[in-house]
């Protein structure tokens, strides 16, 4: 072999494990890659586990008993009966008033003088009044719809006494609890791929602008394919290890079942960082500048994550052109391929339509970025 | 590989028969609408060393980017070992080394690890691992350090450490790009010596340079300016012709400064320096020596002519250096003498852990001195420098400025010193104008007296064609000016110069020097750290650091004497330099043997 045929060809596997290398001392020697890699997937899988909570329990809430009837009094002790509430009983609403506007109330339930009669004789009137704190939209819709079922509950569980001839009991699959928790934690692993594979891989390129060493880099024999597919593989090592780590805090630690197989999380975790790193290279082909990539990686790559995946907020609940920009956000196809992996098991039926969508717009981000980075320092 | 393969690989890569090294012929570059490179031609021979030198924005860099094929030139070409760089970018790569102007390795990699990287991008068979970094380690003399990380070696290990991983290929042509900035004078010359010995080998190494008294050693010189090439040739041949226009004045009865202002303002006299008690200076062409005579006997020097060194042709070839008096002191208020002593520290002793930076520092500086602190890298200057200005708290011992003590009333003293450090004293993200009212605004100043500063900086600065800029896209000279005038905002007593001229071309730097020489004229205090020994020759005293210590302490003159002995006609301070540090080394080395034995 010459080495006139060895600078020929575009690439060498020996220059490219030497720059794999590189890269990984690099990574281990660094503390912020091993804080963002390792420490934040614990710190985020403990704050969305324990500290953030969509779930609906003990909320402090009033009930004003205006009147003495026997449905009333029953009524009222069904409130004080769920754990959803924590009730602070009252005679006249003006007692309460000044509790929920000094916000030690989210809403108090006013059951009327007349309840009884209202009841009994089925005026078509309402039968119960309900405020909320409407400061507080979340929680304001979560006191209302809790409140109504306990009264449909209360409801039909008289008229069941009384010989009503149906009732209905919801079931909730996959989550039987409904604890937001193990929707979240799948969730948060999404956003730990996110910080790693566009935020990671594009500050650590920029740095290399920025410090000067990809001049050095580039008036050696490697070429630009090889420099960046150095780049890229030892943070899909690290995406995928951070991957591993969270799945077995969440199964181990935070109990969320994880009913799909290992091998499919993987398969989605793989399919996942090639949009992420895509994007990544992208930034870093556009900005030289870590602190520029870092800001582009958060606006364009975490934010997007964090909103606009169905992690957080629902997005069959979001207005249409937010539902529209949606499908260009990889996290979105990785989220709820995750939550099905982890709360159903390997539905490889909705997984793959995920992962070609999210292959496609990797590809997409790729081709992008190759157009970008420049192949010489003339651009 | 056997040496079968290895003629075929040469085969493969001497295709057309070149006598060159590197050929570059009509070459522009334009970036956007900016021509970095003009009509140039050059030639670079196999075996010699070659200097680069120009101003800085010369397009030097430039040149060198388009050696090592990194960029293509916008029009001509460029070939390496007979390689076009457009064509054959690739193979120029495989057989040239480059080293960039920054240092272009990983600080968070060890020695080695960065030798065996580029050991493998650079193609180099396995088996010879081994016996090509036992023979760079040797070479470059960095086997003790190996294991350390490269961001914590030294300037000069570093760039010792630079030249070893272009050197890993056994490139044919060596591409430095400014190798010695930042380097102190013992590992400059090592350097040197290093290089020079690559050259007996028949490689062709380019050395591009600030520095014009490298440049007078190299075989061959390109001379830049504004994109052309001004010379080509020998440097010798360069100064021969200003033979019998170089003189010194010696022993001045006046202040050396204000002689050298005065000659300077000569018609006659196109460049001029201070060198230790004398006034060096250079005539123009066609000039009559009645002039510089008349001023010789005026101020009682004796006047005698000396031989012309590269360095007076490069100015003149570049139209002559600035001129004596300096617009900037020539507006600045006076400083009144309050005390004798302006800067003074006593044991001055900083420990990191059991690292000792600075041991026992003791020295005072008298009002409107210039007191100048050389040492090799890590010798301690910067550390002393930090607690000198209060930026860092010394573990034991005094410093006082103007008589304010640095640890009780830290900020009084504080507002009674400036501090430009080329590096850092400017945000790239501000206008010019957003700087200057930075610095005003940190100092204190508000409405009417702080736009009356700023107004007054911008008009004695000469700043107001640039206000809109960022700092980082003004001329070199025009920065300087900036950080210097953001430093003297506030008027202070004392000035504090960081490496102020790291990395500037020596007509700029005179220019600075002019501006510094009629401050302490107007009683500014300056302390200045600089690696450049030509800008140790303006300080009145010098503080040689060594090992965190003072191991010498004197007048330029002084310091020469101490290897007068040594027969060279002229001793430099670069001499006297390197020799101190040596007498100190044996002196450890003995004690060092007496302790084994």
């Amino acid at each position: 072999m010459s080495v006139g045929q060895a600078f020929d060809r575009q690439f060498d596997p020996r220059r490219l494990g030497a720059l794999v290398r590189k890269e990984s001392l690099q990574v281990i020697r660094d503390p912020s890659t091993i804080l963002i890699a390792f420490v934040l997937p614990v710190v985020m899988l403990f704050l969305f586990a324990y500290a953030v909570s969509l779930d609906i329990r003990s909320v402090r809430i009033g009930v004003v008993l205006e009147s003495d009837g026997a449905a009333a009094q029953s009524l009222a002790a069904a409130f004080s009966g769920t754990r959803y509430f924590s009730v602070a009983p009252a005679r006249d609403r003006r007692e309460l008033a000044e509790e929920l506007v000094g916000g030690r109330l989210r809403g108090y339930v006013v059951i009327p003088q007349d309840f009884d009669s209202r009841l009994a004789f089925r005026t078509g009137e309402p039968l119960i009044q309900i405020i909320t704190d409407g400061a507080q939209p979340n929680t304001a819709s979560f006191v209302a719809a809790y409140a109504q079922g306990v009264f449909g509950a209360w409801q039909s569980a008289r008229t069941h006494s009384a010989a009503g001839p149906f009732s209905f009991e919801p079931r909730f699959w996959f989550n039987p609890e409904i604890e937001s928790r193990r929707f979240l934690v799948p969730g948060a692993i999404a956003i730990v791929m996110t910080m790693i594979g566009t935020l990671l891989t594009s500050m650590v390129l920029a740095r290399e602008w920025e410090r000067g060493t990809m001049e050095a880099l580039m008036s050696t024999p490697a070429s630009v394919v090889e420099i960046l597919v150095g780049k890229l593989l030892p943070y899909f090592a690290l995406g995928l290890s951070a991957t591993i780590l969270a799945a077995l805090l969440s199964t181990t630690v935070f109990g969320v079942p994880l009913r799909g197989s290992w091998l499919a999380l993987l398969l989605l975790s793989s399919m996942f960082l090639v949009p992420a790193l895509g994007q990544g290279l992208l930034i870093s082909a556009l900005a030289r500048n870590q602190f520029i990539a870092a800001e582009m990686a958060l606006l364009s790559g975490f934010l997007p994550a964090l909103l606009l995946s169905g992690f957080l907020f629902e997005i069959d609940s979001m207005p249409l052109p937010i539902r529209a920009l949606t499908y260009v956000v990889p996290a979105r196809y990785f989220v709820s391929s995750l939550q099905t992996v982890f709360l159903a098991g390997d539905a490889w039926s909705g997984m793959i339509p995920d992962m070609l969508a999210m292959l496609l717009i990797g590809i997409v981000f790729f081709a992008l970025a190759r157009a970008k980075t420049p192949k010489s320092l003339d651009a | 590989m056997s040496s079968q393969c290895s003629s075929a690989t040469d085969a493969a890569q001497s295709p057309p028969l070149s006598p060159w090294a590197v050929e570059i012929v009509d070459v522009c570059k334009r970036f956007g609408r900016t021509e970095a490179i003009r009509n140039v031609s050059a030639r670079v021979l196999p075996g010699k060393l070659t200097g680069l030198v120009g101003p800085d924005g010369a397009g030097k860099t430039t040149l060198m980017r388009l050696m090592a094929a990194l960029i293509a030139p916008s029009a001509g070409s460029v070939s390496v070992a007979g390689f076009d760089s457009v064509r054959d970018g690739e193979r120029i790569h495989a057989l040239a080394g480059y080293m960039p102007q920054r240092f272009g390795l990983y600080e968070d990699l060890s020695a080695m690890e960065n030798l065996r990287l580029y050991a493998h991008l650079q193609g180099l068979q396995p088996n010879l691992h081994r016996q090509t970094f036992e023979r760079l380690l040797a070479f470059t003399r960095l086997e003790p350090f190996t294991q350390r990380l490269a961001g914590r070696l030294s300037g000069g290990m570093k760039q010792k450490l630079g030249l070893a991983c272009a050197m890993m290929g056994r490139p044919r042509v060596l591409l430095l790009d400014e190798p010695s900035v930042g380097v102190d004078p013992v590992s400059r010359h090592e350097l040197w010596e290093m290089v020079r010995a690559l050259t007996g080998e028949g490689m062709a190494v380019v050395w591009s340079t600030s520095y014009l008294d490298e440049a007078e050693r190299c075989d061959q010189v390109l001379l830049m300016n504004e994109g052309r090439i001004e010379y080509e040739g020998p440097p010798g041949e360069l100064a021969s012709a200003l033979e019998h226009r170089s003189f010194r004045l010696r022993n001045p009865q006046q202040d050396r400064r204000l002689v050298l202002s005065r000659a300077l303002d000569l018609k006659s006299v196109c460049d001029g320096v201070i060198q230790g008690n004398s006034v060096r200076v250079v005539l123009r062409k066609d000039a009559g020596d009645e002039e510089i005579h008349g001023l010789a006997r005026e101020v009682e020097a004796q006047l005698a002519p000396v031989a012309p060194r590269f360095e007076d042709a490069f100015v003149d070839l570049l139209g002559g250096g600035p001129s004596g008096t300096s617009v900037i002191a020539a507006r600045m208020t006076p400083v009144r003498a309050e005390g004798k002593v302006a800067v003074e520290c006593r044991d001055l002793t900083r420990r990191f852990g059991n690292f000792v930076a600075t041991d026992r520092i003791s020295f005072q500086v008298r009002q409107g001195e210039i007191f100048g602190l050389l040492g090799p890298n890590g010798a301690g200057k910067s550390t002393t420098f930090k607690m000198l200005c209060g930026l860092l708290k010394p573990s034991s011992g005094q410093a006082h400025v103007m008589g304010l003590d640095l640890g009780t009333a830290t900020s009084q003293a504080k507002s009674k010193l400036g501090y430009m450090a080329q590096k850092f004293s400017l945000y790239g993200l501000l206008s010019a104008r957003q700087n200057l009212e930075f610095s005003a605004g940190i100092y204190g100043f508000t409405g009417a007296a702080k736009r009356e500063r700023i107004g007054e900086m911008i008009e004695i600065f000469q700043l107001r064609k640039y206000l809109g800029a960022s700092p980082n896209d003004l001329p070199l000279g025009f920065k300087q000016r900036l950080a210097l005038a953001c430093a003297l905002m506030h008027r202070p007593p004392v000035l504090f110069l960081d490496e102020p001229t790291s990395g500037v071309d020596p007509i700029t730097r005179r220019e600075f020097w002019t501006h510094i020489n009629g401050l302490v004229r107007k009683g500014v205090t300056v302390l200045v750290t600089t690696h450049f020994m030509d800008e140790a020759e303006y300080c009145d005293r010098v503080a040689l650091m060594y090992q965190a210590k003072v191991i010498a302490l004197d007048t330029p003159d002084g310091l020469k004497r101490t290897v007068a002995g040594d027969g060279a006609a002229e001793p430099t301070m670069e001499a006297a330099f390197i020799r101190l540090i040596q007498t100190v080394d044996a002196k450890n080395a003995e004690l060092h043997a007496r302790q084994a034995a």
